[in-house]
């Protein structure tokens, strides 16, 4: 069974009231999108601004619901997931990164990895060991006292790697993740996030229009006006 | 179907202190916002619970001076007897009864009996009450003793305030004109034996104290009384044929209706510095979910709820209230002994106040009053913080990472 499984995702936004009706207006930024992801993938949904890659990873991230057309992540519906239920998903079995890192400013680094676990209710001695192997793989044990505010941007990144990982979860949905980083940091992420598909067998997921990650992936699924236009796999 | 970890799973309370350590974390952070409303917080709740043991020390005060030299446990009136018209005193007494025979007797209480009169100090004429009441009484703490005193002038007590105003020391004489029950004049030269410092204006103005024995034979009104004070220790008393009985709640009614007043008044200021505060609060937390609104979404993506997120943000404002009377027991506590133990100079004369009060009031706290404003002030600001947190409810998590909030 895939991990992901999306089944003919339609997904309309208003944008105000038509005029001389009595109807809403909306903008479809997603049109019919069928496609399945495995576990292991390291994969991304690539197009340009506007196109609807975020959408489709908010739907599969269980943030947001589908217009019409059926989401199934690990399992779950996603159009059926109450707000507990998509939060328990999210908490237990998905990792969030984010373009702008979405660190929480008034923590240090080491807890702000140690965040999701807290959530989970997990012990001390639990969170300590699955904090410090995180930030191990991402290599900022030396930073674990410090601050978001001093941090580069390569290093922010890598703690929300961190902490999107720190609970080895299933699934890693990453939003842009090098938007925001030079050449040279970009690549380091990326090697760090094919290292941890490789190493953990997360299953990864991007959204993105950069040059720079797409050499990585293993498949490809281009978007365009919410469309798949393209479905590469690239064979190694 | 989902793949569980092998971790150990804790109960709620750890869950308490993530939102706890998150909502601490972010008060510090916001630095001078935090000092500004803690402070104003911490100053609330010294001025509330400081002004209210200024008007607890006040009640305490005129009540205990009231007790101790006026009321006693309680008092007899003879019917028609009003202290706040006296218009009547002349044909206000009446014989003292059996049924309280028994506790004069046993020093449980002190018939007094008043007699209008005029005295003449230093040429002048003056009216006055007078009072006569056993010099041997215990009942209340004024010093009769001396009224016993034989000496061929009428022993006479009077208090400091009637002393100022007449201008009388120990040791003056003058002489003294009444009328007795038959409504023939009399009069006697009377000598100030005693000036007792007390703080009760209802024993000290306009009125002289003499020998009960001696005012009765004066006034040719054998075993009669106006009134009879009881002991502190005397219980359950009853009205009898003639005499009603007033307890010293119905006595301190006056005293507690000005303290009432005062603290009335006062609430209004409570309310208004009360609501400025958590407008500071509210803006406060406004402003901190606005300028979060992505750290809300990312909450939301990393698995909170939104009720968690809600409790979070509500806590973070309450705990401003935390602070705030945390600090006010670091400056505010030693204020408030000192006020307790030093007490403060009153504004005004103590004689003008219209209640027994000295020249200085002193505090009286009390763990209700502690308590009450510490839990009024607490719950207004954990109220005042969750209606702007009530909005996250409604919070799109996609728009939240955008920065957009509806």
């Amino acid at each position: 069974m895939a991990l992901v499984e999306l089944e003919n995702i339609v997904k309309r936004f208003p944008i105000g009231i038509q005029q001389g009706t009595k109807g809403s207006r909306y903008f479809t930024a997603l049109n019919d999108i069928s496609v399945q992801i495995d576990k292991g993938e390291l994969c991304a949904f690539i197009g340009p601004s506007g196109s609807g890659k975020t959408t489709l990873l908010n739907i599969i991230g269980s943030l947001d619901a589908p217009s019409e057309g059926s989401a199934t992540v690990l399992g779950n519906k996603v159009e059926k997931l109450n707000e507990r239920q998509g939060a328990l998903l999210r908490s237990k079995h998905m990792g969030f990164i984010f373009q702008t890192y979405n660190l929480l400013p008034v923590y240090t680094v080491y807890e702000n990895v140690e965040f999701p676990l807290l959530i989970l209710n997990m012990s001390e001695m639990e969170r300590n060991r699955k904090v410090m192997d995180a930030l191990d793989w991402v290599k900022l044990t030396d930073k674990k006292n410090s601050r978001p505010n001093q941090l580069s941007g390569g290093q922010s990144q890598r703690v929300a790697i961190a902490r999107a990982i720190v609970k080895k979860p299933e699934l890693v949905l990453a939003d842009e993740p090098t938007a925001n980083l030079d050449a040279e940091n970009s690549y380091n992420i990326l090697d760090t996030m094919v290292m941890l598909n490789k190493d953990l067998e997360t299953t990864f997921i991007f959204s993105t229009h950069d040059e720079k990650v797409i050499k990585y992936l293993r498949r490809k699924i281009y978007l365009m006006d919410g469309k798949i236009v393209k479905d590469e796999r690239v064979t190694t | 179907m989902f793949n569980d970890h092998n971790v150990t799973y804790l109960n709620n309370e750890r869950k308490h202190m993530l939102e706890l350590k998150l909502a601490y974390r972010n008060l510090v952070g916001a630095k001078l916002r935090t000092v500004l409303n803690v402070g104003i917080l911490s100053f609330i709740y010294v001025l509330i619970i400081w002004h209210q043991s200024l008007f607890n020390g006040m009640y305490g005060q005129a009540s205990q001076f009231m007790i101790k030299d006026d009321i006693g446990g309680g008092q007899y009136w003879f019917e028609k007897y009003d202290p706040y018209d006296l218009s009547l005193i002349d044909d206000i007494h009446g014989k003292i009864p059996e049924e309280i025979e028994h506790l004069i007797q046993h020093k449980q209480a002190a018939p007094i009996l008043i007699r209008p009169a005029s005295f003449f100090p230093k040429g002048r004429i003056q009216s006055v009450l007078l009072k006569g009441i056993e010099p041997e009484q215990t009942i209340l703490d004024i010093p009769t003793t001396k009224l016993g005193e034989e000496s061929g002038y009428l022993p006479i007590m009077v208090g400091r305030l009637m002393a100022k105003k007449n201008f009388l020391q120990d040791g003056d004489t003058f002489t003294i004109q009444w009328r007795d029950a038959n409504g023939t004049f009399d009069a006697v030269e009377g000598k100030i034996v005693e000036i007792m410092n007390s703080f009760v204006p209802a024993i000290d103005k306009g009125q002289m104290w003499v020998s009960l024995d001696k005012l009765q034979k004066m006034s040719v009104l054998e075993d009669e009384a106006t009134i009879i004070v009881v002991g502190k220790n005397v219980k359950n008393q009853k009205d009898l044929s003639y005499w009603t009985f007033r307890n010293p709640e119905y006595l301190l009614q006056e005293v507690t209706a000005i303290v009432s007043s005062k603290r009335g008044g006062s609430i209004v200021l409570y309310m208004i510095l009360l609501f400025l505060a958590m407008l500071a609060i509210f803006d406060t937390q406004v402003l901190s979910i606005f300028r979060r609104r992505k750290e809300i979404g990312t909450l939301m993506a990393l698995g909170m709820v939104r009720s968690r997120i809600i409790k979070l943000f509500t806590l973070e404002g309450a705990l401003n209230g935390i602070l705030g009377m945390m600090l006010a027991s670091l400056y505010g506590a030693p204020l408030l002994i000192l006020s307790e133990k030093h007490g403060i100079p009153l504004p005004f004369k103590a004689e003008n106040a219209g209640m027994a009060l000295t020249p200085r009031l002193y505090s009286e706290y009390s763990a209700g009053l502690i308590l009450g404003t510490i839990l009024i002030v607490l719950l207004t600001v954990t109220f005042v913080s969750y209606l702007p947190s009530r909005k996250i409810s409604g919070v799109n998590p996609t728009e939240a990472l955008r920065g957009k909030i509806s």
